[in-house]
Parts: C-alpha cells; structure tokens; sequence
C-alpha cells in the first residue's frame, strides 16, 4: 500500500523556508493553488524567488512583501489583462531582480530540470531583448551540419512547487478535469523530492479516479507528489473548471482594492488575516453583501 | 461593391485578408476584431483554416464571439498550441503597444525595462511567436505613440534584427500585415520596411503620415482598403451579433 500523503495547507507551506525558489502551477487567473498561496502569507518567509505563469498568485506574495526575484512569461488575469500588484511592485522596483522569458522559454526551463538537462535548445527568445535583460543567456551552435545558433534555455530548478487539480487520491494520483493541465507536471518535474504540495478540490479513492475522466485526464502519478491537501475552492477565485468558473465580481474587487494601499489594508485584513476557511467564510459573506445590495 | 463602410468592418475584412492563401494551418487571434478576421476567413475563402474558441479547443462551426454553442474539432492545450507556433504551422495576430518600421514591437513594459514607467504584459509569447510562425498585428488606435522609432523592449522581433540571424530564419521569418483604425500597412518593400498598403475609405495617405513616428515607404499609388461584401457583412454579423467590433475602434 503506497503512503497517505494528506497533510494540511500549512503544514505544507511550513516547508517552504526563505530565501527558496518556488514553482506555481496554473496559468494567469486560471487553476492556480490559491489557498497554498494564501497558507504561504501565512508564514513569516520571505525573499522567494517565485517562478511563475503569473497571475494574482505573484500579486500577492508581491503585495505581501515576499518576493526577491520573479521568473515569468507574463503576470495577468486572464479577464484583466494587467495584475495590479505586480504591476506597482515592478513599476516602483521593489522587486529586487526579474527575470523575464518567452512563455515557451519558460516552458523548456522547467523540462530541462524535469529531465535533469543542463538547458535546452530552442529559436525562442533569440534576437528578442529577452536576451538584453537576461545577460546571463547564452547560446549553442548545433553541432550538425545546418550549424545553426540557438538560444540554451538553462535549466530551472525548483525547491518547492504547488500545484492545484481537480481530483487526486491519498498517495498523490491527481487528475485534471477542465480542458489544460497547463505545465503543472513540468512544475512537479523541475522540483526536489520532498516539497512537491498538490492541493485538489477532492480526495477520492484511487478506483473513484477513472470513473469522473478518461484516463487521459491522469498526468500526475504519486512518484510526482509529496504532499497533498484537500482544499474546496482552493483556487478561488481562479477558475477550476469544471468544478467552477472564474470568480470575476471578486477578481474585480480584487483589482480595486489594490488601486491604493489603504482600500489594500482593509481588504487583506478581511480577506487574508485569517486560516483558509474564515477566507472562505468571508469570500461567501461578501457574496451575500453584493446580492444584497444589488 | 462595399456593403458597409463601417470602420470595425473594413478592420475585420482586412485581418481576414492577411490569413488569404494560408491554408491547413492554426489561424489564431488575439482580441475582437483579429478573432473576427480568422474567422471570416476560414467562413469565406480560407476553409482549411483551423480555428480556437480562445481556450483550448478547434472549432468547426462559425462561433460567434463568446458564444458556447462548439463544435469541436480539435484539442489544443497550451502545450500543444507552443508545439504548432514552433512547428511554424500558425499564423498569430496580435496587438502591439509600441512597433517600429521594421516591426519590432512591444508589448512587455513602457520605459525602462528594470523599473518601467508602465509595467504592460510582459513578452509573453511575442519573442517565439515571432520568429517561429506567421505574426501580423491589429492596433485600434493608430498614434504616433505607438508607431515610433524605437520601442521599449523588443518582444517580436523585426526585419532588421533577422536580417543579422541565422539563415533558417531569414528563411521562415514573415510578418504579413499590420493592420490599424486607418490602413493596411505591410512589410514588402526590397529591405522590410513597413510600407502602406492600403488607406481606409475616408481616410487620407497624410492622415498616415502624420500618425506615424516614422517614414513609411508610400507607393505612388495607395488603394483604398476593401469592405466586406454583401454575404461577408452578414457572416460577420453572425459572428459577432452583439457589435463588440464596435468597441475596438471607437
């Protein structure tokens, strides 16, 4: 029988120590593990370097004051285009170092690591000021006959990665339900065994696993996971479809409230002082006000 | 016969000619009226044109915009959208902050990189869109703020960078059109500067002048952009029922 890997969101996020360098699962505003974000705000770390298909999971831990170094495609949300923390954190340099790639750049440097390959080659990125603002790149001459010159991607390792999925069992099995699995395993790939955090909206038994997708919905195998937590709603308000859709009249307050940091303050007290589920609590209460008053 | 002269139409029946001739490959859009464009297309003379629903899926049928009703014909995660832009069988248009006369756009930050004035998307995917598939462009408002000389931060590269790189990509590199609220502007001149193409009805080749940060090549003949017929006019008012086209070019 394989191990029971279930553990809680902050037993989780206490593995993650200062100073390390941590893989977000998701894309944009899209299945990101929110409530392992918002475990991590919990804690007093500090100076991540966070690697990341941004969207308000690099906000916040920009906004909290958690962040050394971003390595991203991009920071968005999806629906609203600019992500307003990162946005004010990048626009009065309050993050230390950046390093900014293609989206598939990013994509090769987590195989690589994944495969335990220096770097990997690809035309992406070249000629771009990708390659200005990141000095540190370099380039390979094909060894073949055509000798072209090509950007090597260097590989990106990660100390600790969250993912968020639809469905996994208790050794770590997890399925995706919604239409991508985005590079979710390639973030578990690039990680050291040991703080590998998969957060779903459901533990299941491993049988119950197949019966709510085709098989080709089970990319990330237990050898991938070293913790997991059951968390409903955990990527709110990103969407986990088909479990739920964009949660946009929150996304909206969210984005207002970040407007200037005294709005900010009244909603991180309301909104992220307390465990996951006075966030969840409060998130349902607020809903309740908006119909209220409509 | 022009079968409307309004400005979001013209748009949409330009971004549709710059997808002509290209075949069994992914045409893919990047906001309202290049989705539009791809779309009408593949609707009229470009039938082999795969299309997305903007998520992860082909469609067959002629979606309306936001519309759910999909016939689907294909799956394409992110993933495998990177494999089909690397593999080249793509042709991407998208929105540029800032493009210069060789096509260098931005789209990642206004200002310095290290501490930008305005903090924008990021390059997102524009370094290997660019250099890997088919890249034209749509821009709604048409300034000389956003046609410059230089921009901010090179995320699609442009002619001239390519024109020092290697010989695969002097070989593959095309950007087709770039498209705006006042012309058609595009790059096949004998050394890739942007050239008009075509003015919009309406509008003047001084009105292009004066809007752009930089010479363009002006042939001693500029025709006027073409409308949509009257069957396109009706399939983009399928496509789009509730008029957001509109809204792009107000």
């Amino acid at each position: 029988m394989a191990r029971d890997k279930r553990m809680t969101l902050d037993e989780a996020a206490a593995h993650v120590k200062s100073g390390m360098t941590i893989g977000i699962g998701g894309w944009g505003s899209r299945r990101k593990p929110m409530s392992l974000v918002r475990a991590l705000l919990r804690t007093d770390v500090k100076d991540l370097t966070v690697v990341s298909y941004g969207g308000p999971d690099v906000g916040l831990l920009c906004a909290a004051g958690k962040v050394k170094k971003v390595v991203y495609g991009f920071v968005s949300l999806d629906s609203i285009a600019l992500e307003p923390h990162f946005r004010s954190a990048r626009q009065s340099g309050s993050i230390a170092e950046c390093v900014e790639y293609d989206e598939g750049m990013l994509q090769w440097a987590l195989y690589a690591a994944s495969l335990r390959l220096p770097f990997l080659p690809t035309r992406a990125g070249l000629g771009s000021d990708v390659t200005v603002v990141n000095p540190q790149l370099r380039t390979v001459t094909s060894p073949y006959a055509d000798g072209e010159e090509l950007l090597a991607v260097p590989s990106l390792e990660l100390d600790a990665a969250f993912v968020h999925l639809n469905r996994a069992d208790m050794h770590g099995n997890a399925q995706f339900l919604g239409p991508d699995l985005y590079f979710d395993d390639l973030f578990l790939g690039a990680c050291d065994t040991g703080r590998r955090f998969l957060s779903c909206e459901k533990i299941v038994t491993s049988d119950e696993l197949l019966k709510n997708g085709s098989f080709h919905t089970m990319k990330i195998n237990r050898s991938m996971v070293d913790g997991v937590i059951e968390s409903p709603n955990g990527s709110h308000f990103t969407h986990c479809t088909p479990d739920y859709e964009r949660d946009e009249k929150f996304q909206s307050a969210y984005v207002k409230a970040a407007a200037d940091p005294e709005s900010w303050s009244a909603f991180a007290s309301r909104f992220l002082s307390g465990s996951e589920a006075d966030y969840q609590a409060e998130v349902k209460k607020w809903h309740d006000e908006q119909k209220a008053q409509a | 016969m022009t079968a409307s002269t309004n400005l979001a139409d013209i748009c949409v029946v330009a971004a549709a000619e710059a997808f002509r001739g290209n075949g069994e490959i992914f045409g893919s859009g990047m906001g309202t009226i290049q989705t539009l464009g791809v779309r009408l297309a593949r609707a009229t003379f470009e039938p082999d044109l795969l299309v997305s629903d903007g998520e992860a899926f082909f469609v067959a049928n002629n979606l309306p915009i936001g519309g759910s009703d999909k016939v689907i014909e294909g799956w394409v995660p992110f993933r495998q959208v990177f494999d089909t832009v690397w593999g080249g069988r793509r042709h991407v248009m998208m929105g540029a902050s800032q493009i210069d006369r060789y096509g260098n756009s931005n789209i990642a930050n206004i200002g310095p990189w290290k501490q930008p004035k305005a903090q924008l998307l990021g390059v997102r995917g524009a370094p290997g869109n660019t250099i890997n598939n088919k890249t034209s462009f749509f821009i709604p408002k048409h300034t000389s703020k956003v046609f410059v000389e230089k921009v901010d931060m090179v995320s699609g590269i442009g002619y001239d960078r390519v024109a020092k790189m290697s010989k695969w990509t002097r070989d593959n590199f095309c950007l087709p059109r770039v498209i705006t609220n006042l012309c058609v502007l595009d790059f096949e001149t004998p050394d890739n500067r942007m050239r008009l193409r075509s003015v919009h009805p309406g509008v003047t080749v001084d009105d292009v002048i004066a809007n752009t940060g930089f010479e363009l090549v002006i042939p001693s003949d500029v025709p006027v952009s073409r409308g949509p017929s009257a069957d396109e006019l009706s399939i983009i008012e399928t496509l789009d029922p509730r008029g957001l086209r509109n809204k792009e070019v107000a």
